[in-house]
Order: structure tokens, then C-alpha cells, then sequence
């Protein structure tokens, strides 16, 4: 054998060279174009594939290796957990409501980033885009896998877990988050990655990985902040390669610049629209606080985003569009979508409540501007009807917004106390917004948003009751039909969490009631 | 003036890896919240596979801090001896 075992071990630049320019060639049956079809149409100029390059320089070796080690590490937890009846540990039974929404809403997007990236995984010229957007694409497969694995030993004991799957399709709220990546997932694969590496990856998720996921900690959830750390540890990887992309898109060609700046000014809003769940998680859901969502859009948002748009104006790239607004709506987000879900509470697949006296404290030394004055008269009218007896719940159906499909509840950003209304209209018909952003983003694709699932829209006309369920009948109840075409089963996974099942079962199982046996 | 942050989960393996970057850039300033440390530092911040080593008294692949990274910000720059973010380019 004249073969010799290498005698020096191969660098990490070297090997990484060695896996991405070694392994690619220009193909000669087929044009270029036609092999990667989807690259053109979006008017970016990439001239020379081989500068990207991602930065941890990762090979597969090392990729199955390190994931590998951090998946046993991760279910030693979730197994120690399920064993050790970890779901009693938490804080209090109302924390467990942030994971139904994390079950329903957040899940099934890791789910969806799986594909997006396996489609750009494909579809890229470059052979280091596309291992980064496989790698990536295997690294969000885990995520949602083990999001379900943590989160199915919760719904052995609780409600509002069961059908998450069926519910993201079709529950009103959740078209929000559905329809921010099936707006990516339908855009090219420049704006895909440019909306999801870097908009939502590296200027987002620390949002919601980090200061919720460290709360989970406080609250006692040792499964889930595993699982959110572990999947973090992806998401590092992730923000550094979405910075590397949109570094390297611009400096690939001057034309790329306005096209890109397009998309930082929509997908920051898409995204900052959706992180308005997280918002009401960290002020409202967790019982016990690390920090409020105004101290992590500073820190996240405003500190780091700041950086990062300082770092790129010398491309020619300015702040998001949205930014200011972003900043000024901080005192207001997370008490006014609170107060939304508090509202439509029957219809909600969680259970929603107002905020203990304690946590109304709490909530005015960190709003000292506007809880007092704006929110915390509202909860405590709403605490005194459920104390008569008569805990409010509205039974008519928002208009929602059609780019961000969230409920019309945002004010104006000079005025909290007036709700913003922008709108369009366009081939004879008039769409609403909750904007100006969300209306700028309808308004230069409009063919694109007019086709948007509205769930409000939908359920009027007709199109979200089960087959056979006639409206004509006398007494007929369309909450309660569309209830049951959401498979929601009704007065177990809705209302105030103040009688649930779910309260009614975490003080028994910690032998809190009274008598025992 | 821009921060560059790092941040891991709290735990024994990323214990000396802390300890290496408090050292090594006086600048760094860590925050410890429920499960996780996290570590500003301006304009630029460097991880160096040699002081982990001094201390953990075995070899060490840079590439294993990513078995407990939270996040980061900043340009990142990795080779077999050193990890580094940085703004300023
Ligand atoms: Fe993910
Ligand atoms: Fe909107």
C-alpha cells in the first residue's frame, strides 16, 4: 500500500477549504442558470461564490460530532425530567401556558425552517452557502424535534398541547407567526436568507432564546431551558453565518444594496411584529421575572441592533425603517397584547389572567411611564367584574391587520391612546394595517398579501365550521363551532386559568388542597 | 464605541473558558443571569485556546465551546488557536 497516514493534521482553514472549494465544479452539460434556476430573478449580483465563507469554519466531521455530544447531553435532561415528575417543579402552573403557546406557535416554525433552508440548501450556486444552509437545515429539524420531545411530557398532564400541529393551520392567533415564514419560505433565496439568517436570526432571536429561555430557568423548567440553550447553541452559529450573508451580498455588487435595504426595512418589522407574543411572555406569563421586554429590547435591540446598523453603514446600509417606532412602542407592546389575549380569552388555546398585585408592582417599576397611568387601571376593572362573578370576555371577532395578521390593538406612536388605522386599497378592495410599516410592505407587494389567510375573514365567511354544521339554525354559536374546527377541547384548554383543570390538577398533584388522603 | 458580547450556559465545562476570556481582555465584564453568563466587552473580545488549556490541563478544540454557546454579536474569526469577535474591522 502506497498509502501514508498523513503525518501533520490537516488546519481548520485548511480543512474547511478543502470541503468547500475542493468539492464543488462548475457543471458543463447543464448552464450554471439552469442548475441553479432561482438565483437570478431577484436582481442580486453575486460574482464570486467562493467569498463566502462561514466564519466557525465548520466540516461535517466536526458537525455530526458536536451535535451529536449536545443531543445526549440534552435527552440525559429531558429523560432525568420525565422520570423525576420534572413538570411539578415549576414555578407555578401558569408558567406552563408559555409553553403551549411556545408548542403552537414557535415549534412548528423551527419545523418550516427545516425545509426553507433544505430548499436554499439546494437551490445556492456557492458550495459553502449551501453545505452552511444544509447544516442549517439539520440543526432546525433538531429543534423541532426536540421542542416536541420536551414539551410532550408536559402534555401528559395538561391541556392546551394536544393538537399544536392542527391548530397552527387555522387558530387565529397563530397565523402570525405561520404567515411571517410563509411569506420567507415563498420569497426567492436571497430574500429568504436575508429574512431569516439575518433579520430574524441575528437582529431577533436573542429575544426570545435568551431572556425567556433564562426565565425558564428561574421558573424551574429545567427541560426547556435545556432545549432552548441547546437549540441557542445552533442559533450562534446561525446569527454569525446571517451577519457573513448579508456582509457578503453586499459586498458582492453596489446594485445589491437598495434591494437588501428593502428587506431589512420589511423583515425587521415582520419580525419584531411576531416577537409581540414574546413580549407578553416575559412581562405577563412568567411568574417569576428575569427582565422585562423593555430591558431586552434594549439590550437585544436597541444596544446590539445599534452596533450591528453602525457596522453596516459603511455599505450604504441605514437602520430598519421601523426602528424608532420599535423603541417608542417598548412602554406599551406587551401590556396591550396581554390585554388582547386577556379579552379573547375563550378563544385562546392557552389560559390567560390578570397580574397579581405583586406583579402589578413589578410592572410599574418597570413601566414607570405608562403602567400606571395606561394599563394597570384596565386590569384591575377587568379583576373586579371576575370578582362579581363576571370575568370579562369579548365575543366578537377583531379586524386584523393583513401583512402581520395581528389583531388591530396598536396604537398610535404618538398617541397610546388612540388605536392606528392605516389602509390601502386596491383592485376595488380595502385592506386594513396596524401601521404605517405594515402597510408600506402590502403596498409594494400587493399581489402577494392580497392572498393572505386571514383568519377573521375566513371564519366570517364561512370556512372555518365543520362540515355539516349549519349557522342558519336558531341559537347556532359560532365561537363554539369554530372552537370545534379548531379541535379545542372547550372549557379544558380556554378562559381564565382561575378554575382550570390545569390549576385544579398542579395543587392537588403537590397535595395543596386540603384534606388529602 | 460598539460591545461585543458572548454568553454561555452556567456550568463546569464553560467555567475555565470564562475564566481564559476574563483574563485575557481586561476590558470584559460578566453578567451572570438564571443558567446562563454573559460577557460584554468593547469593540473586540478574544478567546484563546491556550489559556483554556492552562487551565483544564488537557488539549482543547476551540471548536467545543459551542457545545455550551448561548449566543454572540460581532464578526467572528476562528482558527486553531484563537476565537475572536470584533466591530472593527
Ligand atoms: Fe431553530
Ligand atoms: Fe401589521
Amino acid at each position: 500500500m502506497d498509502m501514508e497516514a498523513s503525518k501533520k493534521k490537516l488546519g481548520l482553514k485548511e480543512r474547511y477549504n478543502h470541503l468547500t472549494r475542493g468539492l464543488g465544479w462548475e457543471t458543463t452539460y447543464q448552464p450554471m442558470e439552469k442548475v441553479f434556476p432561482y438565483t437570478r430573478y431577484e436582481g442580486i449580483k453575486i460574482h464570486d461564490w467562493d467569498k463566502w465563507e462561514d466564519p466557525f469554519r465548520l466540516t461535517m466531521d466536526a458537525y455530526w460530532k458536536y451535535q451529536g455530544e449536545k443531543e445526549k447531553k440534552l435527552y440525559a435532561i429531558i429523560d432525568a425530567f420525565a422520570q423525576n415528575n420534572g413538570h411539578l417543579g415549576v414555578s407555578d402552573a401558569r408558567y406552563i401556558n408559555t409553553l403551549k403557546l411556545f408548542i403552537q406557535g414557535v415549534s412548528p416554525l423551527e419545523y418550516m425552517a427545516h425545509r426553507g433552508f433544505a430548499h436554499v440548501g439546494r437551490q445556492f450556486d456557492g458550495v459553502s452557502a449551501r453545505i452552511a444552509c444544509q447544516m442549517q437545515s439539520v440543526d432546525e429539524l433538531r429543534h423541532a424535534q426536540t421542542q416536541m420531545h420536551t414539551v410532550s411530557n408536559y402534555n401528559k398532564y395538561y391541556n392546551g398541547m394536544h393538537s399544536w400541529r392542527h391548530w397552527h393551520d387555522r387558530v387565529w392567533y397563530l397565523s402570525v407567526p405561520k404567515s411571517f415564514f410563509d411569506d420567507a419560505m415563498s420569497a426567492g433565496p436571497f430574500e429568504f436568507v436575508v429574512a431569516i439568517s439575518f433579520a430574524f436570526e441575528y437582529v431577533l432571536t436573542n429575544l426570545l432564546f435568551v431572556p425567556f429561555m433564562s426565565g425558564a430557568a428561574y421558573n424551574g423548567d429545567m427541560a426547556t431551558v435545556t432545549f432552548g440553550f441547546s437549540a441557542q447553541s445552533d442559533e450562534s452559529r446561525h446569527m454569525t453565518l446571517g451577519l457573513e450573508i448579508i456582509k457578503f451580498i453586499l459586498e458582492q455588487d453596489p446594485g445589491n444594496v437598495p434591494i437588501v435595504q428593502r428587506w431589512l426595512d420589511k423583515w425587521f418589522w415582520r419580525g419584531y411584529k411576531v416577537l409581540t407574543l414574546v413580549s407578553m411572555m416575559m412581562d405577563y406569563m412568567l411568574p417569576k421575572k428575569v427582565m422585562s421586554w423593555k430591558e431586552a429590547w434594549e439590550i437585544y435591540g436597541e444596544q446590539n441592533g445599534g452596533a450591528l446598523f453602525n457596522d453596516l453603514a459603511r455599505y450604504g446600509i441605514r437602520k430598519p425603517k421601523g426602528w424608532e417606532q420599535a423603541s417608542i412602542e417598548k412602554d406599551h407592546l406587551s401590556h396591550q397584547a396581554w390585554s388582547t389575549f386577556y379579552n379573547y380569552g375563550a378563544a385562546a388555546l392557552f389560559h390567560t389572567w390578570t397580574p397579581t398585585d405583586g406583579e402589578k408592582d413589578w410592572l410599574s417599576a418597570k413601566y414607570p411611564d405608562t403602567f400606571d397611568k395606561l394599563y394597570r387601571p384596565r386590569f384591575e376593572h377587568w379583576e373586579q367584574q371576575a370578582k362579581e362573578g363576571k370575568r370579562f370576555y369579548n365575543g366578537t371577532l377583531p379586524m386584523l391587520c393583513t401583512t402581520c395578521q395581528i389583531p388591530m390593538f396598536f396604537t398610535e406612536p404618538t398617541d397610546p391612546t388612540k388605536i392606528c388605522y392605516r389602509e390601502s386599497d386596491y383592485k376595488g378592495d380595502k385592506y386594513h394595517f396596524c401601521s404605517d410599516h405594515c402597510k408600506d410592505i402590502f403596498d409594494y407587494e400587493p399581489e402577494k398579501y392580497v392572498q393572505s389567510w386571514l383568519p377573521v375573514h375566513q371564519i366570517y365567511q364561512g370556512n372555518c365550521f365543520n362540515p355539516g354544521v349549519d349557522p342558519t339554525v336558531p341559537g347556532f354559536d359560532p365561537l363554539r363551532a369554530v372552537l370545534d374546527y379548531y379541535h379545542t377541547n372547550f372549557g379544558r384548554d380556554n378562559f381564565d386559568f382561575e378554575g382550570s383543570e390545569d390549576q385544579k390538577n398542579f395543587a392537588r398533584w403537590h397535595g395543596d388542597d386540603a384534606g388529602g388522603a | 464605541m460598539s460591545k461585543v458580547f458572548i454568553a454561555f450556559q452556567a456550568n463546569e465545562d464553560s467555567r475555565p473558558v470564562i475564566e481564559a476570556i476574563l483574563e485575557d481582555n481586561p476590558d470584559a465584564v460578566s453578567t451572570t443571569s438564571p443558567a446562563m453568563v454573559k460577557i460584554d466587552c468593547k469593540d473586540r473580545l478574544v478567546i484563546r485556546r491556550e489559556s483554556i488549556e492552562s487551565r483544564i490541563g488537557r488539549s482543547f478544540d476551540l471548536q467545543e465551546i459551542q457545545l455550551n454557546l448561548i449566543t454572540l454579536t460581532g464578526h467572528l474569526d476562528e482558527d486553531d488557536d484563537q476565537l475572536t469577535l470584533s466591530w472593527k474591522r
